[in-house]
């Protein structure tokens, strides 16, 4: 394995979600990390680095957010490096303090992920405009829903597959997010309340949609050595997978994810996993929407192509069906904070396979856990599995 | 959350606490502007949409026609070696009816968008764009469309000399 030293998690922390907070991004940084610490039983003098995840500087409107939120974040005087792959940052950035410590150079690492998209007003939409091309997209005054409509369109045509299909990953991660306490929008709904809710961009709905949020996540990571000494329970990152396409995203049939299973494959194949399906008890899928749970699922190898659909619809993917998706209510039922989303669902995994997740815990003795998160236009995976 | 964590943190705030003062906020508007450079593969397209064309820049390694043009090819990574007209119709790979504007406003009239695949051009060259002269009901994946241009004097080298496509009318035999 190339010298590669075993990383373990041996703490999380994660804020309320909700649409707009009262702390500054400082603020919500340093409340998660300081929960991942204790959590862990140790204190920043213990880090040895510090790696954050933010996502777009324009929600802030403060264009060096990496050193902006040093502070809150633990890195003060301290090796410190700030990741953005747009919405797949969530999980890249444990993915950077994976190697910060499987390279051997430290034995620790704090990663911390914010975001606060509430500063952008009248609605931080608008700041999401100025991810468009700007000689031939922006003239054409671009939204971004526009993209999600266009791809699942183009998924619902190439495989046949109903709204009402689609519908019941929206009704089965609000669901699952009422037993989350930090949730924004966990909700009863049913596949009607979506059917009927308002049409934003067809075929996209307003409850296809996850929220705007501000939120923050924080996990704590050490070498092996490290890990037997302070915990009888460790999680160990033993899959790691990144992958990005280009950004002429009008370039490619959308139907499917391409560079999610590139980096799926790549995760996969650290973790000598050969039938997903079978070996993954649990997966936390990116879901802004909840069509993309279902292109994620099949992005990462979980089912055939066009077969997610058809899975939902069975219960395989609730909490108690034979592979549990989103049990933490996802991004369309916690919130998305975009980074810190994107943690959130890794600090899932970590409970899930802990024990230690309360009413979402899921039934049996699961051992496996997959997040996923996607950003860019149409482009960017990544993937981190962890084993206990 | 772990259920061993009992305290999680955060204070949520309601939208008016927030318009009407009841926090303390600071408010901005950034006032920098930009202008952008088209580049030389964009450059020379805009240049061809003033004349009423799409052009396409070719590989002759993995043989695509590729729009929009570009100077390298991201597959070979060697120098693009070619111009090549394609047509101005196409096929709707996939479309979407907006009722958000930009700023996620609403909008009464929908804005109909797609990705038109061009004849002529390699197989998923799509460019995204309007469609025009069609009911949003009638709109169908796979339907041919032809380019509407801005008439000659109007058109300024933009990707918005071309108005919207509309859809091709079966030709009676
Ligand atoms: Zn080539």
């Amino acid at each position: 394995m190339f010298g590669k030293k075993r990383v373990a998690i041996v703490g999380a922390g994660l804020t309320l979600f909700r649409r707009r907070l009262k702390e500054t991004g400082k603020e919500l940084s340093y409340e998660a990390s300081k929960m991942a610490l204790d959590a862990a039983g140790m204190e920043l003098r213990d880090m040895q680095s510090v790696v954050l995840g933010t996502a777009p500087d324009a929600f802030d409107g403060v264009h060096m957010k990496g050193e902006y939120l040093a502070d809150g974040a633990g890195a003060y005087r301290k090796p410190y490096t700030r990741v953005f792959v747009g919405g797949g940052t969530g999980v890249f950035t444990p993915l950077a303090g994976w190697w910060h410590v499987a390279s051997g150079q430290f034995d620790s690492c704090l990663v911390v992920a914010e975001e606060k998209m509430s500063s952008c007003y009248p609605h931080p939409q608008y700041a999401f405009t100025t991810i468009f091309d700007p000689i031939l997209e922006r003239p054409l005054g671009m939204n971004l829903i526009w993209i999600f409509a266009l791809e699942m369109h183009r998924y619902m045509h190439k495989h046949g597959i109903k709204k009402e299909d689609i519908a019941r990953v929206s009704v089965k991660n609000k669901g699952n997010a009422l037993d989350h306490p930090c949730a924004q929008l966990g909700a009863k709904i049913t596949v009607e309340d979506v059917l009927n809710s308002e049409v934003m961009a067809w075929p996209v709905q307003r409850l296809d949609v996850s929220p705007t949020s501000d939120g923050g996540a924080a996990l704590v990571l050490v070498s092996e050595d490290v890990a037997k000494e302070i915990t009888d329970d460790p999680v160990w990152i033993d899959g790691a997978g990144w992958c990005i396409d280009s950004t002429l995203w009008t370039n490619r049939d959308l139907y499917y994810p391409d560079y999610v299973e590139c980096a799926a494959r790549m995760a996969y194949k650290m973790a000598g996993i050969k039938n997903p399906p079978k070996e993954i008890d649990l997966a936390e899928p990116y879901d802004p929407f909840d069509y993309k749970e279902l292109h994620h699922m099949e992005g990462l190898l979980l089912c055939k192509k066009g077969e997610a659909p058809k899975l939902t619809a069975e219960g395989v993917t609730q909490r108690d069906g034979d592979l549990p998706i989103n049990p933490s209510g996802g991004l369309l039922g916690v919130g998305n904070p975009i980074a810190a989303a994107g943690l959130m669902k890794v600090c899932e995994i970590f409970w899930q396979l802990r024990g230690e997740a309360g009413k979402r815990q899921i039934p049996g003795d699961p051992r496996t856990g997959l997040a996923q998160a996607w950003g860019d236009l149409m482009q960017y995976g990544s993937v981190i599995v962890l084993r206990r | 959350m772990s259920e061993k964590i009992k305290d999680y943190r955060g204070e949520a705030l309601k939208s008016a606490d927030f318009k009407e003062g009841r926090v303390p906020t600071e408010k901005c508007r950034p006032k920098a502007k930009f202008a952008w450079s088209a580049g030389i593969a964009i450059g020379r397209f805009l240049e061809e949409l003033k004349k009423g064309k799409i052009i396409a820049s070719t590989c002759s390694k993995c043989g695509r026609i590729m729009v929009p043009p570009r100077i390298y090819c991201e597959n070979c990574f060697k120098p693009t070696d070619g111009w090549k007209y394609v047509k101005d119709t196409g096929t709707i790979n996939t479309y979407s009816v907006s009722y958000l504007a930009a700023d996620a406003s609403r909008l009464k009239e929908p804005i109909l968008v797609a990705i038109i695949d061009l004849d002529g051009a390699s197989k998923n060259m799509g460019l995204i764009h309007k469609l025009g002269e069609v009911d949003k009901d009638e709109i169908k994946f796979g339907m041919k469309v032809k380019a509407v241009w801005k008439p000659k004097e109007e058109r300024v080298g933009a990707i918005t000399d071309i108005k919207y496509f509309k859809p091709i009318k079966e030709a009676t035999p």
